[in-house]
C-alpha cells in the first residue's frame, strides 16, 4: 500500500463560514486503493471537508490537490455519491437511465452510444444490481438506491468516490453488504465514506480520518476507540490514544496559528 | 358530440382548431412533464399570466400606432422569453425570493395587460380571447407558426432530453459530473415559456397552465419513466382538447373551458385509478 500513488493530499487547510472556522490546519494525504471511513460529530466539518474536495468550496488558508491538481480539475475523476433519502421519491426514471447520468457531461451532444450503456451494464454488474436495469428507481429499498448512485459514479469513470453517509437509511444487514462492496470496489478504485457506524468501520475501512475541525489520519492498525472517543466529544469509553491525533483537544487546536497566506478568492 | 365530426368534414375552421389541439398536445405533453417533476408549475403559472402585457401592447401599438408587424403572438412570445430568462437567473439565486419576483411578474404582468387592452381604441373582444382562448378562430398562418415552435421545442428536447433528466433528478449531481447546469436551465425555461405561449392560442391565458400541468400530472402516475410520461401526456392533451371541442361544439360551450373541464376529470380518474393501484 506505502508504494501506491497519492490521490489526495490536503495541506494545512482552514475554512470558514462567515467568520466562523469550521476547519482548522487540516493535513493529511491519502493514497490510492484505501478505504477511508470519515468519522466525527454532527458539525465537525465532515461534509465541508468533502465539498473542499470537490472543488465546490474554496480553502481559505492552505492547498489542496485532488490526483495531483486543482479539485475542480479532478472533477471527472472523482464520484460524489450523496445520501440516496433526498431524492424525490416519485421521479419518474428507471435504474439504467439513473446510472447512465454518470456519463451525462462527456459527450457534447449528450446522447448516449453503446459504450456509454455497455459501461452503465458493467456498473450495475459491479454493484450486484444486473436486473435491476429497467426498474423505477423510485422502488427501490435505500440500500438498492445507494448502490445505484455507487454505479452512477463507477459508470462515469470514477477513480476516487466521496461517499456522504451511505448506510444512513440501510438496515444493519443490508449495511453490512454494502461495506463489503466497498472494500470489493478498492481494488480498482479509492473510497472515502462519512460513517456513523463505528463497528462496521473497524471492520472494513484501512484507514479513519477523524474530523472535528482539525482532523487525524489513522491507519486502521493504529486505531482504538478513543480515536472515536476523541471524534464524537467524549461518550464512549476510552482507552489509549496516539498523541499525534489533533481530535482529542480540537478546542486547543483551534488556537494554533494558520499557515502561509490567505487564499485570495477567501480573503 | 356526432355533429362536430359530421362537420368537421365540411367546415375549415374545425380542421384548423384540430391540428392546433394536435401542435400545443405534442409540446405541451413534453414540457409539461418536465415542469410537473421539477415542480415548476408555478414558473409556468407567471409566464402564461404575464403574456397579457405583451398580448395588450402589441395590439395597442398595432391599432393606435400603427405597427402592423407586431402582431399580439409576437408580443406574447417576446413577453415570456423575457420572464423566462429572468426566472432562469433567480431560480440560481435562491428558490424563496424567484417565488415572490415571480408572483409580481404574474400580477403585475396581467394588471400591464388590463391596462394596455383598456387604452386601446376599438371594441374590447381581444381580452376575453386572451384570457379564455379562440381556439375556433385559429387560421393558417397561425398553424404555420405553432408547427414553427414546434420544431423547435421537439428538436431541442431531442438534443436536451438526458441533461434534463439528470439535472431534474438532481442539479448538483449533474453539475459534479460536467453539465453546465445554468445553461440548461435557462433553455428549459425558454421551453416552458414557447409552450405556454402555444397554449395560451388554445385554452387562452387562464386556462393554459391546466392543460401544460393536468395531462402530464395524469400520465405521471400511470407510469414511471419519464420518457413514457412525456409520450403519454401528449396524447392525453390531445384527447381531452379533442373531446373538449366536439363536447362544447354543438351546444355552443366556451371550448377552452370545456377542454380544461375535462383534463380535471381525467386528472381525477388517474389519481383514483393510481390510488387502486396501490391500495389493492
Amino acid at each position: 500500500m506505502a508504494d501506491n500513488a497519492t490521490v489526495i493530499e490536503v495541506d494545512n487547510v482552514c475554512f470558514a463560514y462567515n467568520g466562523q472556522e469550521v476547519l482548522h490546519n487540516v493535513s493529511f494525504e491519502i493514497r490510492e486503493r484505501a478505504l477511508v471511513a470519515v468519522v466525527g460529530p454532527n458539525g465537525g466539518g465532515k461534509t465541508t471537508l468533502l465539498k473542499l474536495l470537490l472543488g465546490q468550496l474554496t480553502p481559505r488558508y492552505g492547498t489542496i490537490r485532488v490526483f495531483g491538481g486543482a479539485p475542480e480539475a479532478a472533477r471527472t475523476r472523482v464520484g460524489y455519491v450523496p445520501q440516496a433519502a433526498p431524492f424525490d421519491p416519485r421521479f419518474p426514471v428507471s435504474v439504467r437511465e439513473t446510472v447512465l447520468m454518470g456519463r451525462v457531461g462527456r459527450n457534447r451532444l449528450g446522447i448516449y452510444g453503446r459504450e456509454d450503456r455497455a459501461a452503465a451494464g458493467r456498473a450495475l454488474e459491479r454493484v450486484g444490481l444486473t436486473d435491476f436495469g429497467k426498474r423505477a428507481f423510485a422502488e427501490l429499498s435505500g440500500g438498492e438506491r445507494q448502490r445505484v448512485l455507487i454505479a452512477q459514479a463507477l459508470a462515469g469513470g470514477s477513480e476516487l468516490l466521496l461517499l456522504d453517509e451511505p448506510v444512513a437509511n440501510v438496515d444493519p444487514e443490508h449495511s453490512g453488504r454494502m461495506y463489503a462492496l466497498f472494500k470489493e470496489l478498492t481494488a480498482e478504485v479509492t473510497v472515502m465514506m462519512v460513517s456513523h457506524n463505528l463497528s462496521v468501520v473497524t471492520g472494513h475501512a484501512t484507514h479513519v480520518l477523524c474530523v472535528n475541525h482539525t482532523a487525524g489520519l489513522h491507519a486502521l492498525g493504529e486505531v482504538a476507540s478513543s480515536t472515536f472517543t476523541a471524534a464524537f466529544g467524549g461518550y464512549l469509553t476510552a482507552i489509549r490514544h496516539d498523541t499525534s491525533c489533533q481530535v482529542l483537544d480540537p478546542s486547543a487546536s483551534m488556537h494554533v496559528p494558520h499557515h502561509g497566506e490567505p487564499v485570495n478568492s477567501h480573503p | 358530440m356526432s355533429l362536430f365530426f359530421t362537420d368537421l368534414c365540411h367546415y375549415p375552421f374545425l380542421v384548423n382548431a384540430v391540428a392546433a389541439v394536435a401542435l400545443a398536445s405534442l409540446a405541451a405533453g413534453m414540457v409539461g412533464s418536465l415542469v410537473v417533476v421539477r415542480r415548476s408549475t408555478y414558473l409556468a403559472g407567471a409566464v402564461s399570466h404575464s403574456l397579457l402585457a405583451g398580448l395588450g401592447l402589441s395590439r395597442l401599438l398595432q391599432r393606435r400606432f400603427g405597427f402592423e408587424g407586431l402582431t399580439p403572438m409576437t408580443g406574447a412570445l417576446l413577453v415570456a422569453v423575457g420572464v423566462a430568462v429572468l426566472a432562469a437567473r433567480l431560480s440560481l439565486r435562491g428558490r424563496q425570493r424567484a417565488d415572490t419576483v415571480l408572483s409580481a411578474v404574474w400580477t403585475g404582468g396581467m394588471a400591464l395587460g388590463v391596462s394596455f387592452v383598456a387604452a386601446t381604441p376599438g371594441y374590447q373582444d381581444d381580452l376575453m380571447s386572451y384570457l379564455f382562448g379562440s381556439i375556433l378562430l385559429v387560421t393558417g398562418p397561425d398553424l404555420m407558426w405553432m408547427a414553427a415552435l414546434d420544431i423547435v421545442t421537439l428538436g431541442v428536447m431531442a438534443v436536451c432530453y438526458n441533461r434534463f433528466l439528470a439535472i431534474g433528478f438532481n442539479e448538483e449531481l449533474a453539475r459534479l459530473r460536467g453539465v453546465h447546469t445554468a445553461f440548461y436551465e435557462l433553455v428549459y425555461h425558454v421551453l416552458t415559456a414557447l409552450t405556454v405561449v402555444l397554449l395560451v392560442r388554445v385554452t387562452g391565458i387562464v386556462l393554459a397552465i391546466a392543460l401544460l400541468t393536468l395531462p402530464a400530472a395524469a400520465a405521471g402516475m400511470l407510469t414511471r419513466r419519464l420518457d413514457r410520461m412525456m409520450t403519454l401526456a401528449a396524447g392525453l392533451c390531445f384527447g381531452v382538447s379533442l373531446l373538449g371541442l366536439a363536447v362544447s361544439y354543438a351546444p355552443g360551450w366556451p371550448p377552452g373551458a370545456t377542454i380544461v373541464e375535462i383534463a380535471v376529470l381525467v386528472y381525477l380518474a388517474a389519481a383514483c385509478f393510481s390510488k387502486g393501484q396501490r391500495t389493492g
